[in-house]
């Protein structure tokens, strides 16, 4: 009894005095800066920044290769947080946040075809260009949903895809997963969006969809430097952006595809502005 | 006679009965009809427009001419006047370019066309005749014809093999035409034999058809075409499958026909050949069955190329009972169309309606690995596994999995009790491994 005490304590021993050396020889040379920054990064691996991981974020600030506002999701705070690790100034970039220029749900949109495949928005675009008649507009089945780290989206009981402005953080992986390209980067800073995707002539357009840009041009007539049509189709110049002459634009829109999100979301969201 | 048979596949009910003992009935083409004649109706370069707006034409007139070696012509399917050379509806809604000719209620031939003497004419003439007159597979794949008879020299080819087997559910089209004019087949296999320099030409038959076994072995009495029975099992009408029950010999794994000696051609195929190499007449006609739930009459039809769904609709009485899904093709591995305007193609082998409450309409569940699928499957692949690789997008895991050696019959589809819509995975798989191979 005794003796297995002392073997099986010897062992033991033995192998702690042995990890301890190992510990100390084959230790892997750190640089604290990183593992500072990597403490206050949000953690969600999400790959806004263009990089592999928060740690691998991480490891580029500190070799200098990455802009610590490269990381839209920590926003503010954290490119603060940041620039104390580093010993340099905190330049924000523009906070941006992505919108879904669509409004044509299964109430206002019609179909071409009834689709009763797998539901991703992937799968049904495959088909025939999907089963919307429209072809730049929101499928609904919610790719955006499953691709988004920080559960921003939402796909209303109509079926149409809506962004939480305030949850969204600008990392862009929705923008990658949507196979329509229906949604796009906008300065958060800009509440004035045209909900629409669709290149298509006025009396095609208004044949599929009760929301959708005719390209009648009204809101560029009425707001020169803040709208511009492009084949048929109208979009804010965000550039340009003058909230006031936005919202002029918006109240001659015949269709009203033009939102004011800071007035509320389209139809059918459950997001308050 | 002793029925042979592959490995897999499965028995849905044939439905052959709706159609088989119908004779084959012409759809009529009246004065004033618009015929939508797609630029492309077959694997491979699609044909270019070589007509225009306001231009006459006659019925066999070329109206599209091939690009490229795996390309076949177009040709005007009746005399009148081109209305239009624009993109029209196609089968899934996507808006392809067509033909569009109004008819003149004529119906009368361009004076041009020629037959020959396949006894006289080499084998490289026989498939130029072949090339001209637009003929592609009639099964329904519309694989250019001159291209599979044209395998490499170092691919020595020892059978021919006939499809008539006509494995498809509903479809009895092939069935009629061998009832009917078995002489024009065994006549197109004499040449397709001529031109394979091939001794030996089978042609297989389900045990389903016992009178047109009958036929066809008395038409090929003497002639050194036999005909094998099968046992009735889907996709016996496969390529691959065909090609094993009847010589034993199996297709590698991404490979084809040729590189186990054989060349399969559809009866209907060996009929237009005969067709096209005796007296110049190009592919404008092909028969088509009607059937299905929701149609007043079924029929087999003689229809022209172009003609509009609708057209094949009416002349079997109209749709009966509340429409839900309108089949190109057979039910296993036929394309839904997303309305009656669709025309048909070189390829429609049938046009099958379902009533609303025949359409599938079962949300899916998960695979619960009862292993259906794999049982079914003709190809000797997993079904379930690839399909789980195609939706994590794990491609290459897909391609080791012998992806590419899916032949899209619909088995695992028919059986899988979790209603998962395996052949869309199956496909999506596919399309990606050849995409990701075409950038290496």
């Amino acid at each position: 009894m005794i003796s297995a005490v002392i073997s099986l304590g010897g062992i033991g021993l033995g192998a702690a005095i042995i990890l301890g050396l190992a510990a100390k020889k084959f230790a892997v040379e750190v640089d604290p800066k990183e593992e500072a920054i990597l403490e206050v990064l949000p953690g969600a691996n999400c790959g806004a920044c263009g990089y592999p991981g928060c740690g691998g974020f991480a490891k580029a600030v500190v070799a200098g290769e990455a802009d610590p506002s490269s990381c839209t999701p920590g926003g503010k705070s954290v490119l603060e947080k940041i620039a104390e690790i580093m010993g340099v100034e905190a330049v924000a970039a523009e906070p941006t946040v992505a919108v879904v220029i669509c409004q044509g749900d299964n109430q206002k949109a019609q179909d071409k075809y009834r689709y009763l495949g797998i539901k991703t928005c992937a799968s049904a675009q495959m088909l025939a260009g999907g089963p919307k008649a429209c072809p730049g507009g929101c499928l609904g089945f919610g790719d955006c949903v499953a691709a988004c780290p920080f559960g921003a989206i939402e796909i209303t009981a109509e079926g149409l895809a809506v962004i939480d402005r305030e949850k969204c953080t600008g990392c862009k992986k929705c923008v990658s997963v949507c196979p329509r390209k229906v949604i796009i980067m906008t300065p958060k800073s800009a509440t004035v969006h045209v909900l629409c995707n669709s290149h298509d002539k006025g009396p095609a357009v208004k044949k599929y969809c009760q929301v959708g840009c005719i390209g009648c041009m009204l809101c560029k007539k009425n707001a020169e430097e803040v709208y511009a049509v492009d084949n048929f189709l109208a979009h804010v110049t965000y550039d340009t952006y003058d909230h006031e002459k936005a919202k002029a634009g918006m109240e001659k829109c015949p269709t009203k595809c033009i939102r004011d999100f800071a007035e509320g979301y389209p139809e059918g969201s459950t997001f308050q502005s | 006679m002793e029925l042979k048979t592959f490995r897999g596949g499965l028995h849905p009910p044939d439905n052959k009965k709706w159609s088989e003992k119908k004779a084959i009935e012409v759809c009529p083409l009246a004065e004033g009809d618009e015929l939508v004649i797609h630029l492309s109706q077959h694997i491979g370069a699609p044909a270019e427009a070589c007509v225009k707006k306001g231009d006459l034409v006659k019925k066999g007139q070329v109206i599209g001419t091939p690009k490229g070696f795996v390309s076949v012509p177009i040709h005007a399917s009746t005399s009148g006047e081109v209305i239009a050379v624009e993109p029209r509806i196609a089968t899934a809604g996507t808006m392809l370019p067509a033909v569009v000719i109004k008819a003149d209620g004529e119906d009368a031939w361009d004076e041009g066309l020629v037959g020959g003497d396949p006894e006289t004419m080499t084998p490289d003439e026989i498939k130029d005749k072949i090339k001209d007159a637009g003929i592609v597979g009639m099964g329904g794949a519309t694989f250019p014809t001159h291209v599979k008879l044209s395998p490499p020299e170092d691919k020595k080819i020892e059978y021919l093999i006939l499809n008539g087997v006509e494995c498809e559910p509903y479809l009895t089209a092939d069935d009629r035409l061998m009832l009917e004019d078995p002489d024009s087949i065994v006549e197109g296999i004499l040449i397709l034999k001529k031109v394979l320099g091939v001794d030996k030409a089978i042609i297989g038959i389900e045990a389903n058809k016992p009178d047109a076994i009958e036929t066809m072995t008395k038409a090929c009495a003497g002639k050194g075409v036999e005909v094998g029975a099968l046992k009735v099992q889907y996709p016996q009408g496969a390529e691959k499958q065909l090609i094993y029950a009847l010589t034993g010999r199996e297709v590698p794994s991404g490979g084809l026909p040729m590189d186990c000696g054989v060349v399969v051609q559809n009866v209907g195929t060996a009929a237009a050949v005969n067709d096209a190499v005796r007296k110049g007449i190009p592919l404008i006609e092909r028969i088509a069955t009607v059937s299905g739930a929701a149609i007043a009459e079924p029929k087999n039809l003689r229809i022209k190329i172009g003609q509009p769904l609708s057209k094949l609709v009416e002349f079997c009485g109209g749709i009966k009972g509340e429409l839900g899904k309108v089949i190109q093709g057979g039910p296993m591995m036929g394309m839904a169309a997303v309305s009656l305007d669709v025309p048909a193609t070189r390829g429609t082998s049938g046009l099958l309606l379902f009533t609303e409450d025949q359409v599938l309409k079962e949300p899916e569940g998960p695979c619960v690995r009862c292993g259906n699928c794999v049982r079914a499957c003709p190809a000797f692949i997993l079904p379930t596994e690839i399909a789980y690789m195609s939706r994590k997008g794990m491609i290459d895991e897909a391609e080791k999995l012998n992806a590419m050696d899916c032949i899209e019959c619909g088995c695992c589809t028919y059986i899988c009790p979790a209603r998962i819509p395996l052949i869309q995975s199956l496909r999506q798989a596919k399309g990606a491994i050849l995409a990701k191979r075409r950038k290496v």
